[in-house]
């Protein structure tokens, strides 16, 4: 792609909007925050720039340092469990016919076109003690008794007195539940395009050869697909993060997350320069991650070309 | 730190909050004609003005209103606080009208362009946030205190040891995320306002041990988690409870006996208003009489409008949940701001409590 170099007046008219809006609505506000991080308050509104280090030293007080181990800890178990669900989803896409492929991603994006409060509130009317999940318990719970009555087992009580609605919401598990709900799609995607552009002849040959289906899985569709594995653990991980609507709506009395002390600082908490220096520690976090990433991608091409 | 409203939804989204900056910033040149333009910025809460009050207002001046919403006060600051973006009157709590105070961010008001003064009843007339109302006159007021399922619980649950230091409503239990710090200090005998590190690590050490006894530290939906029967008792600001005793006759609301936080939203006009002069008609025609009475009936709040109050009945003069008896009332303090070095204290505090 050497044509940019022969019209360079194409190159600056395609290029120069999105750069100028990145730099306008990116770097710009970013470097600010950046700013602020090493700010001191001077009162209730004046932030004054001094340089100091106290904002990311105070961040590293245990305190937080336990809230950012939580943190890592809830988004962690959340990336492995898209992958644990995303996966096969991603190969049953790869392996549909390909006039049914259109609509099962369409499937995957959907949700995308609800805001995510709404599909959290959504949530919330599923999990609830009075939800919709506990009435289809009860439910279950009913045809099960009257299953046993009918066999003459009735008054043995085999599944409890009464119904007894499970607490699904307001505690860690919730919230888990429902970071894979909103990231799963940020996980399957990439997957998709990883395992869709697979040389299915690889698969062929290995099963020919005597491999068995879980053995060709692990050889040869895991490897293949590493890039896309890595993309997507990456893009489920840094959001979810950095998630606090998820922590705030569906958690309990210990589901804060580092996002929500983030948020406290600039909103009741009035602390911008802290909230910033927490913010930068998370996006240095990211950074990591990305360049962990690029290694490893570095390191994948060098092997495939050796 | 009144978060005692109702829209939630627009608290998170950062998008529709930043439209609504773009769309309440004021094109229009200042100070091209003698008179001001017939407009007027209002930035207030959510369902909280009266159903016909902003076209009345226009019927009688011509002055048409544009209102943008806010959530809740922290929103408010953090929108105010780089520069008006062309609001000319908002409804901050009391401990904000002195944090916009501090701030040097509101104007004086003219008491002489607001005859309907004359219809606020006198205690509303001087607070210590505001000394002789120079800066914000009361809009409406009211507490917080325990919204309770009546079917559910033993008796009245009119002590703050009811939510905060006792298993006898093990897991039914919802407290508001913000205020249940202070809350603790009035369970633990001292001011609402009380800024005693050690009292604070009590009340601290309160909530972390009473935290198993808690489903949740609500976000201002306490009343919803009542409703559909999620918690049985719910701490709560009173309008928000009232709104919910409306559709379900088994909900009630009660002011603890320790007292409470008894707050005021105040309007006040920030510096920089483009129609200061308009935002002076306004608040003069919020205060009249009928336009007053509109308002409270709809929104169903204390206002402190006596004229108004005539105008209504005893459904609403005489409810307890509007209107708490004057001894538990005077137990009730209003929230000061207490500066930023305490405010870091707190959230320290909090942020604990959170993770234990």
């Amino acid at each position: 792609m050497e044509n940019w170099r022969r019209n360079p007046l194409v190159f600056w008219v395609v290029g120069l909007p999105p750069t100028v809006w990145l730099v306008v609505f990116f770097l710009a506000p970013l470097s600010l925050i950046w700013l602020l991080s090493f700010g001191e308050k001077r009162g209730i509104v004046d932030i004054e720039i001094t340089w100091v280090l106290d904002n990311y030293a105070r961040a590293f007080d245990p305190l937080y340092l336990q809230i950012f181990a939580k943190s890592l800890w809830m988004a962690g178990i959340t990336t492995l469990i898209c992958l644990a669900i995303g996966f096969p989803i991603a190969l049953f896409i790869t392996f549909a016919p390909q006039r049914w492929k259109p609509w099962l991603l369409l499937l995957i994006i959907l949700p995308f076109w609800t805001n995510l409060l709404i599909r959290t509130y959504a949530l919330i009317a599923v999990l609830r003690t009075r939800g919709y999940g506990n009435f289809a318990l009860e439910w279950l719970w009913d045809q099960g008794n009257w299953l046993l009555t009918l066999v003459g087992l009735g008054e043995f009580q085999l599944l409890g007195e009464k119904f007894e609605p499970l607490v699904l919401l307001y505690n860690n598990t919730a919230v888990v539940f429902g970071l894979v709900y909103v990231h799963l799609p940020f996980m399957v995607l990439p997957l998709y395009a990883a395992l869709d552009r697979l040389d299915r002849s690889y698969i062929e040959a290995s099963l020919d050869l005597g491999a068995g289906h879980l053995r060709s899985f692990a050889s040869i569709v895991v490897p293949l697909a590493k890039a896309g594995i890595i993309s997507g653990i990456i893009i489920t991980f840094i959001p979810a993060l950095g998630s606090f609507l998820t922590p705030d709506l569906l958690g309990g009395t210990d589901s804060q997350m580092i996002a929500n002390v983030i948020e406290r600082q600039f909103k009741s908490a009035n602390d911008w320069p802290f909230g910033a220096a927490l913010s930068f520690i998370l996006m240095y976090a990211t950074f990591l991650a990305l360049a962990v990433r690029a290694m490893m991608s570095r390191g994948g091409s060098a092997t495939e070309a050796g | 730190m009144n978060n005692r409203r109702r829209m939630r939804f627009t608290r998170r989204s950062f998008l529709a909050g930043t439209g609504a900056v773009a769309a309440g910033v004021s094109l229009a040149p200042r100070g091209a004609w003698s008179a001001e333009e017939a407009k007027l910025n209002f930035y207030n809460y959510d369902t909280y003005i009266g159903e016909t009050t902003l076209d009345d207002f226009k019927d009688a001046s011509g002055i048409a209103v544009k209102m943008d919403l806010y959530a809740d006060n922290d929103e408010l600051f953090a929108k105010l606080k780089e520069g008006n973006p062309g609001y000319d009157v908002i409804v901050p709590s009391n401990d904000f009208v002195e944090r916009f105070l501090a701030a040097d961010k509101l104007l004086p008001l003219d008491h002489g362009l607001i005859p309907n003064i004359a219809n606020v009843e006198s205690v509303f007339m001087d607070a210590a946030f505001d000394p002789g109302r120079k800066y914000s006159l009361t809009y409406m007021w009211g507490t917080q205190g325990i919204g309770y399922r009546k079917s559910k619980v033993s008796s009245v649950p009119d002590s703050w040891k009811t939510v905060l230091d006792s298993d006898e409503y093990s897991g039914r239990i919802a407290l508001l995320s913000e205020g249940v710090l202070e809350v603790a200090l009035k369970y633990l005998g001292y001011s609402y306002n009380d800024v005693d590190p050690a009292h604070i690590k009590q009340a601290e050490e309160l909530l972390i041990k009473q935290k198993p006894h808690i489903k949740t530290f609500a976000e201002d939906n306490g009343q919803d988690l009542l409703a559909s029967g999620e918690v049985d008792l719910t701490m709560e600001w009173n309008g928000d409870i009232l709104q919910v005793m409306e559709e379900d006759d088994d909900i009630s609301y009660v002011v603890p006996k320790e007292g409470s936080n008894v707050w005021q939203d105040c309007l006040c006009i920030p510096t920089g208003a483009p129609h200061p002069e308009n935002a002076h008609k306004f608040i003069n025609y919020i205060l009249d009489a009928k336009a007053g009475a509109a308002i409270a009936e709809f929104i169903y709040y204390a206002t402190p409008n006596k004229a108004a109050r005539a105008l209504l009945g005893d459904d609403y003069n005489k409810n307890p949940a509007i209107f708490p008896d004057e001894e538990t009332l005077k137990k009730c303090e209003p929230a000061i701001y207490l500066g930023e070095a305490v405010q870091r204290m707190k959230d320290e505090a909090w942020t604990r409590v959170l993770a234990a």
